[in-house]
């Protein structure tokens, strides 16, 4: 009887330590395949979207939802991974500080709030940041994405160095945890023997032309990187050589994907305000007429008294006399003064496109129309009456035009500029992917299927709209948890049709997408 | 002895039937070890649960039994599309009895009991993939009752009583898929209700047409467990009007359901038993899961769970060995009132395979030590539940689950 107790205690104490077990577990490690890739050490490359960079600064939380944070996961239930590191802030508040003081230009993130007139994003400022660059993180970190990092920051010495922050020689998210002050991107990532990458760079080397409303140059056929600004746009020669350099020296090692740069004046920084947003009732639309057919007319009797002939004067000054309907009417915006124009504004065109950061205060009070004063309706008057305007007078008139500023438009010729630079860079990541036998994510594409109908998911669609679309963080450019996820099931396709691996994707649903606060005063 | 163990394994393997749901059969470590049976069985105070009528068939003046059974139950889940798999790591339940009865005549025994046949403890990781279901959650009812059972005739004998009910409810999950505070933790509720009472009864007869054979059927009725301003707590909630989320209070029923049991037990000799027992617990009443919280604010949160009906075959064998010693094994097929779509993982069951077993030392004349033990064992399962919404469109949670759970158990039965 004794054996009895004995067997049964045993059997009792096998039972209890038997949790359920599935047939087929993840956790067993044989529910998926890596294919012909080894995802036992990922390292990734680029700017602010693959640091996960999100309402206008980098925090943690944004970073713990950056793409290849999410790639990393799926990988590490696929095959044993070495772990996948960030450089992660201090808090998820955002904003830097160097030596105590915030770093003008790193503010704190921006949060949905809500005010008289319904949501709005503006900085968080229930908190201050606590980021301070000079603690520099012992690292390898398997993401090397930087914020603000061009093609040729990746090789640039010296870019983590903190001597050279103020300067703007360095940028302060390197510096939080370069190897040493003059490593590059590109060394401190192939110094960690990467079995994977990824690299999506080349963003910034438009972007920050497009942000800039275009007032940078195009340095089309210059490929002296060290004389660029910062706003200016990469010569698309030099980039391309520059990065199949740089994705050639990571595939040497290493298997990886591409991935190309979307158009940047599809994000929501550029397409939410409307250029026709000069919504008038009818007898403001005449009133606006009125003066400019006004405007036209002087200015014909202006050209004609400095010698220009009639018929010449009265079709050059009639682009002035621009009508009004009531409802929305486009914006008006100031160009250089040229001898076609040479009063320097104009009409938008169509495809012309506002910044998300215009003053919409100002636009309300006649900035992109006319600032009508009482002044202005004495010259109109006098010239109802048949009287002539005198010089001053004509002053008061045409000044009252107020013009959008280029800073906060892009206008044709800048996205001439942005569309074919996008153009020839993503022709060259293309062919540095082919030749290099790289998988390659069409980012642009699947930015223009967000823009264009949105991605469906379990939970809804997934789309461009900004705050209420999903896919862009409240900055309007970098994306949210939610848009990272969808960029990382993008890749996670890639790679399985690449190199015939079987890794999970991420379930979109799960990822949120913009922070409520009313912390904002 | 080899030849009991021999024959409860054939049993066992031959016998292929059905509990699910939050229902657990552990009341009385004798039935237990004889597959819960005991509707039919006269051993010990047990019958105060399983048939109040034979309470009187007792032999002697005071019966009790008492006991705790130990749950040890895991729940394995996980989504091969996204690569996610979440264990529970439940604590361990301790439901338990205890069974009076006093022989007032040799027509008339009253009774109290007090058992817990409805409970259910999950606790999921925190924040898992299903956390917008449920994070963990605890359900506990104890029922006590009073009891009377009359002799009709020599063989015949009709019992039962009313039953109060003290239940709790504490469950905790999350808003939904991706709510946050600016920290990133995830927006959450824990209702809590405790105390909260409420009646039912139950009755039951037994017969016994011949010595070797008794025959018995057991009602309990359905009692609804109404919370009424219970405790809301919402936590990690964001700062903004477009989040009302405040403290409140909220009102939700809980069913618990009504279970009829109809069984025999065969006397083969002076040392073989044989009982079986059918339960019909209706599961029915179980609609939806709906929360009423007293903010205006705060939406209410509607759950349908659309329970059905369901059965369990239970059977069970007794060897007495000597005047020492007694041994049982027992088996029931436990069918899941929960239907596909509805499989929701804060009592993800499905259809279980349940073995027993169990003995009795007999340490005096007057006391006797029971032990059981219970072995569910559950099949892997691919559900979903399919009624969780967001902006209107229902998003199911998807899965294989894999449940099992051992419950080992104690009692003591005193008779004077």
């Amino acid at each position: 009887m004794k054996n009895y107790f004995k067997y049964l205690a045993i059997l009792a104490l096998g039972v209890v330590s038997c949790e359920p077990e599935l047939e087929n577990a993840i956790e067993d490690g044989d529910v998926y395949s890596n294919g012909s890739a080894d995802f036992s050490n990922y390292v990734a490359l680029g700017n602010s979207l693959t640091a996960g960079y999100a309402d206008g600064t980098l925090y943690i939380n944004g970073q713990q939802n950056s793409y290849p944070n999410i790639l990393a996961s799926k990988f590490a239930v696929v095959q044993e991974t070495n772990g996948f590191t960030q450089p992660l802030m201090n808090d998820n508040f955002g904003g830097l500080l160097a030596g105590g003081q915030q770093i003008p230009g790193f503010d704190t993130r921006l949060v949905l709030a809500v005010g008289a007139n319904g949501p709005f994003p503006a900085r968080y400022r229930g908190a201050t940041p606590t980021t301070d660059i000079s603690n520099v993180l012992t690292g390898p970190f398997n993401n090397m994405g930087v914020p603000g990092a061009k093609s040729y920051h990746l090789v640039a010495p010296g870019y983590g160095n903190i001597a050279g922050v103020s300067a703007g020689l360095a940028n302060p998210f390197f510096v939080r945890f370069a190897s040493e002050a003059n490593t590059t991107i590109l060394d401190d990532a192939l110094a960690q023997d990467p079995t994977f990458f990824t690299l999506w760079i080349g963003n910034n080397d438009v972007l920050g032309y497009a942000t800039s409303g275009g007032t940078g140059e195009f340095q089309l056929g210059n490929p002296d990187f060290t004389s660029y600004g910062v706003n200016d746009i990469t010569d698309p020669t030099a980039f391309a050589g520059l990065y199949a350099q740089m994705a050639g020296a990571l595939a040497q090692t290493a298997d990886g994907v591409l991935l190309t740069i979307p158009d940047v004046t599809l994000a929501p920084f550029f397409t939410t305000v409307p250029n026709n947003a000069l919504v008038i009732d009818a007898a403001t639309a005449a009133q606006l007429t009125g003066y400019f057919q006004a405007v036209a007319g002087v200015f014909t009797q202006v050209l004609m008294q400095q010698g220009v002939p009639q018929e010449q004067a009265v079709a050059l000054a009639s682009q002035y006399a621009i009508t009004f309907n009531e409802g929305p009417n486009r914006f008006l915006i100031d160009v250089p003064v040229s001898q076609t124009n040479p009063l320097g504004f104009r009409q938008m065109t169509e495809d012309e496109l506002l910044l998300l950061t215009i003053n919409q205060g100002a636009l309300a009070a006649g900035y992109g129309s006319v600032e009508f004063t009482p002044a202005v309706g004495e010259v109109i008057a006098v010239l109802q009456a048949g009287g002539s305007p005198t010089a001053e007078q004509v002053g008061v008139l045409f000044g009252a035009v107020s013009g959008i500023d280029d800073a906060d438009v892009l206008d044709t010729t800048e996205l001439q500029n942005i569309k074919q630079a996008t153009n020839l860079f993503n022709d060259a990541i293309t062919a540095t992917a082919a030749s290099l036998n790289l998988g390659l994510v069409e980012i642009d594409e699947v930015l223009g299927r967000l823009n264009n109908g949105g991605i469906a998911f379990d939970g809804g669609v997934i789309n461009s709209n900004f705050v209420t679309g999903g896919a862009f963080s409240l900055d309007g450019i970098h994306l949210t948890p939610r848009g990272y996820a969808v960029v990382a099931n993008e890749i996670i396709e890639e790679i399985n049709a690449t190199y015939g691996s079987t890794v999970p994707k991420a379930d979109v649903g799960a990822y949120g997408t913009v922070t409520l606060s009313q912390d904002v005063q | 002895m080899k030849r009991l163990l021999l024959l409860g394994l054939v049993f066992m393997a031959s016998a292929i039937t059905y509990a699910g749901g939050y229902r657990v059969s552990l009341q009385g470590q004798r039935g237990l070890a004889m597959g819960h049976t005991g509707v039919a069985v006269v051993n010990n105070a047990e019958l105060a649960f399983f048939n109040p009528g034979g309470l009187v068939f007792l032999e002697n003046k005071i019966n009790a039994a008492v006991g705790v059974s130990a749950v040890f139950s895991d729940v394995v889940w996980q989504n091969q599309e996204t690569g996610s798999m979440a264990r529970t790591d439940s604590p361990v339940g301790t439901p338990f009895y205890a069974y009076f009865s006093y022989k007032l005549s040799d027509k008339f025994s009253v009774g109290l009991a007090a058992y817990t046949p409805y409970g259910s403890t999950v606790e999921w990781e925190k924040d898992w993939a299903g956390s917008h279901l449920v994070n963990d959650i605890e359900l506990a009812a104890i029922y006590v009752q009073a009891l009377a059972s009359y002799k009709i005739t020599d063989n015949l004998a009709v019992g039962g009583g009313p039953i109060y009910v003290s239940g709790s409810v504490n469950f905790n999950r999350n808003l939904n898929r991706t709510l946050t505070d600016l920290e990133g933790n995830r927006s959450n509720v824990t209702i809590d209700a405790s105390g909260v009472s409420a009646w039912g009864w139950s009755a039951g007869a037994m017969w016994k047409p011949m010595d070797s054979l008794t025959i018995g059927v057991n009602y309990r009725s359905e009692i609804l467990v109404e919370a009424e301003s219970g405790t809301a707590d919402f936590e990690n909630i964001p700062n903004s009007p477009l989040t009302p989320f405040n403290d409140t209070t909220f009102d939700a029923t809980l069913p618990l359901p009504a279970e009829l049991t109809i069984g025999a037990s065969y006397q083969l000799n002076e040392q073989w038993l044989f009982a079986f027992d059918y339960n019909r617990t209706f599961w029915d009443v179980y609609e939806s899961l709906d929360v009423d919280f007293a903010d205006p604010n705060i939406p209410d949160s509607n759950n349908p769970r659309n329970y059905k009906d369901a059965s369990i075959y239970r059977f069970g064998l007794q060897y007495t060995a000597n005047e020492t010693f007694t041994l049982r094994a027992g088996y029931y097929f436990d069918e899941s009132p929960v239907q596909s779509g509805y499989f929701a993982p804060e009592t993800p069951r499905n259809d279980s395979n349940n073995f027993t077993g169990g003995l009795t030392v007999n340490v005096s004349d007057r006391v006797a030590i029971d032990a059981a033990f219970l072995y569910s064992r559950f099949k892997e399962i691919d559900e979903s539940y399919d009624f969780y919404q967001e902006n209107g469109q229902n998003v199911p949670f998807r899965g294989t689950y894999k449940s099992s759970a051992f419950t080992p158990g104690l009692g003591v039965t005193i008779k004077i």
